[in-house]
């Protein structure tokens, strides 16, 4: 236990140390700016903006890790998000005389289902057909990203037909906000249980150990006639699910509405949420947490200069080459010359 | 002659790109990181051009960095053993961020269209269009008929026998991964300089990944993966033909096409057993 305090203090301080060395890089006032992204995302209202930034970061980013810990390098969050969000668009179009109590849930449901099928489909490629899930998860991403602009300016375009949207949806089918002041809404708390959920299934139920090792040792699985096929199949489908999750999450607690420029690109920044997180759920959360805390630091960051949220991807993709990098280095250090 | 200028315009950046990344899989490598390494070239291709006036100068720098940037993958995928998709997904994210947040500190985020100077053509086609059918031919020379391209094969299929043999498996991957990268650079450089004349943020949109379906198409033969790839610049092309001819579909399908069509060809060959056996897998020297 103490060691994964002492990583994740590490970790967190390489963050930091990132952080700066990228603001001082392109030339920024580093106290200044460090101010500011701590006044947007820790102060009075900054703390819920980082909630509401986190919440889609660390369920996508649970996605991931369930994904990945099975040795499937799913990298079409993008496209699984885009299409869960379709689904639940769809349920809540068609839908529209359910009680709004009763309809809430199926919208989430229906994006969970659409994105864990849209995954589906690069899992059966691969188990059928062998193809690899990097290459046909980011193809997919496109062809998800044209399906999602063909449909908000067809079948599921706006009632007056003039932008290129769906229509809003009541008040009544948005998530509850806590507080009148901020658009923390309850999508955080259904977070927070995926994160338990993902927990104990991974760690605590049988298909969690089998996946897992699948993941680890697709040897040893199949020594053990775990036939790693289905489990994979299984692993995206839950991975995309979470993604069209996420999605279903943002739908109803903040645009309401589904239009050109949805997604801003969570579905791809999950996957360094859960190699930051190290592949835990536990530690997709807290990286979940410090970057939509980065998200709504940026974003008052962007007020003051031309220096918007891009620079959360500068950051991942130095703190994800960094890490790897080292983790590498401390393994490469360790392993004995015998065992190899 | 004139439309197949135009197919062979738009396919030259997937081919290069996926001629590289041939020689990058045979030595035993699967670079995700050519999207953000042909990103950052048509990018920094572009801001060259435009600082300079000089296409030419702007072609060159983008395959520096394209080198560059895949020789920073090399230190982590070769030298540090550290898995290859996971240091090829941060590249890309490294190229999108970069490029993303320079442009807006260079040119604002207005949007605003910016063109800079092409490089010349003659009937459609250009140094670089022409450059990439003689290039696909002499790597396939280069690969089958020289002692480095052996070694380099080898280092994709044995390298245990390979370091046996004298050679250093590293070093192979180095400039396996030092070739993919320039031309990698070149294919987003000639994007930006020869098909758009400017840059759009994420403006190589995916076309780094169709280039790696397009080498499993190709089955790790750099000819046949241009000629993949001229399927993909004609299929890219047809959304421009549709516009014209008024055809009555969604032009969202026109764009997805040559994604959808890179899905079915792989769905089609399968992984198959042409892929190098150790392909994708970091080699440990041992002492």
């Amino acid at each position: 236990m103490k060691r994964v305090f002492v990583e994740g203090g590490l970790v967190l301080a390489g963050l930091l140390l990132i952080l700066i060395a990228t603001i001082a890089t392109f030339g920024l006032p580093v106290g200044e700016s460090l101010r500011m992204l701590a006044e947007g995302s820790l102060s009075g209202g900054g703390l819920a903006r980082t909630l509401v930034k986190a919440t889609p970061l660390i369920l996508a980013g649970l996605g991931m890790v369930l994904a990945w810990r099975a040795g499937i390098y799913n990298i079409g969050g993008e496209g699984q998000y885009l299409v869960g969000a379709l689904g639940g668009a769809w349920v809540a179009r068609v839908g529209v005389a359910v009680p709004a109590l009763v309809l809430k849930p199926l919208v989430l449901i229906a994006a969970f289902l659409a994105g864990g099928l849209f995954a589906a489909l690069a899992g059966l490629l691969m188990v059928k057909r062998h193809v690899q899930v990097v290459i046909s998860t980011i193809l997919l991403n496109f062809v998800a990203l044209q399906f999602f602009n063909w449909a908000v300016t067809g079948p599921l375009q706006e009632a007056s037909r003039r932008l290129p949207q769906t229509d809003r949806v009541p008040d009544s089918l948005m998530l509850f906000r806590l507080d009148r002041q901020n658009d923390l809404h309850t999508g955080v708390f259904v977070a927070l249980a995926s994160v338990a959920v993902v927990t104990v299934f991974l760690f605590l139920t049988p298909t969690g150990f089998r996946l897992r090792l699948v993941g680890d040792n697709p040897r040893a699985a199949r020594a053990n006639r775990i036939e790693p096929g289905r489990l994979q199949l299984l692993a995206i489908g839950l991975s995309g699910g979470l993604c069209g999750l996420a999605a279903g999450i943002e739908y109803l607690g903040i645009t309401g509405q589904l239009g050109y420029g949805f997604s801003q690109q969570i579905g791809f920044l999950a996957i360094p949420v859960a190699l930051l997180g190290g592949l835990h759920p536990i530690g997709a959360l807290f990286s979940g947490l410090y970057f939509g805390a980065l998200f709504a630091g940026s974003e008052n960051l962007a007020r003051f200069s031309g220096f918007g949220t891009t620079i959360v991807f500068v950051i991942q993709g130095v703190a994800v080459i960094g890490f790897v990098g080292l983790r590498a280095l401390i393994e490469r250090r360790r392993t004995p010359e015998a065992a190899l | 002659m004139n439309e197949f200028a135009t197919i062979l315009s738009y396919a030259a950046p997937v081919a290069l790109a996926a001629i590289g990344e041939t020689v990058v899989e045979r030595s035993g490598v699967i670079h995700i990181g050519i999207e953000g390494g042909m990103l950052a070239g048509a990018f920094f291709a572009m801001l060259t051009t435009y600082a300079t006036g000089s296409p030419w100068l702007g072609i060159g720098v983008g395959v520096v960095v394209g080198v560059l940037l895949a020789l920073l993958s090399a230190v982590f995928c070769v030298t540090l053993l550290a898995d290859q998709v996971v240091i090829g997904t941060a590249v890309n994210l490294l190229a999108i961020g970069l490029t993303r947040t320079l442009f807006a500190l260079r040119f604002g985020a207005s949007g605003q269209l910016l063109s800079v100077e092409k490089i010349p053509s003659m009937n459609g086609l250009d140094a670089v269009t022409i450059g990439t059918v003689i290039l696909a031919v002499l790597v396939h020379l280069a690969l089958t008929r020289t002692g480095w391209g052996l070694a380099t094969r080898s280092a994709g299929e044995f390298p245990e026998a390979t370091e046996a043999a004298g050679y250093s498996v590293a070093k192979l991957r180095y400039g396996a991964l030092a070739f993919g990268g320039a031309l990698a650079g070149l294919g987003g450089a000639y994007l930006s300089l020869g098909i758009a004349g400017s840059f759009a943020d994420n403006m190589t949109a995916g076309r780094g990944f169709v280039a790696i379906a397009m080498v499993t198409f190709g089955r790790w033969k750099p000819v046949w993966a241009l000629l993949a790839s001229l399927l993909i610049g004609w299929v890219d092309s047809l959304q421009f033909t549709f516009q014209t001819k008024g055809w009555d579909a969604p032009f969202q399908l026109f764009v997805a096409l040559p994604y959808l069509v890179a899905l079915l060809v792989l769905a089609g060959v399968g992984r198959g057993a042409n892929a190098p056996a150790a392909l994708a897998t970091p080699f440990r020297r041992s002492r």
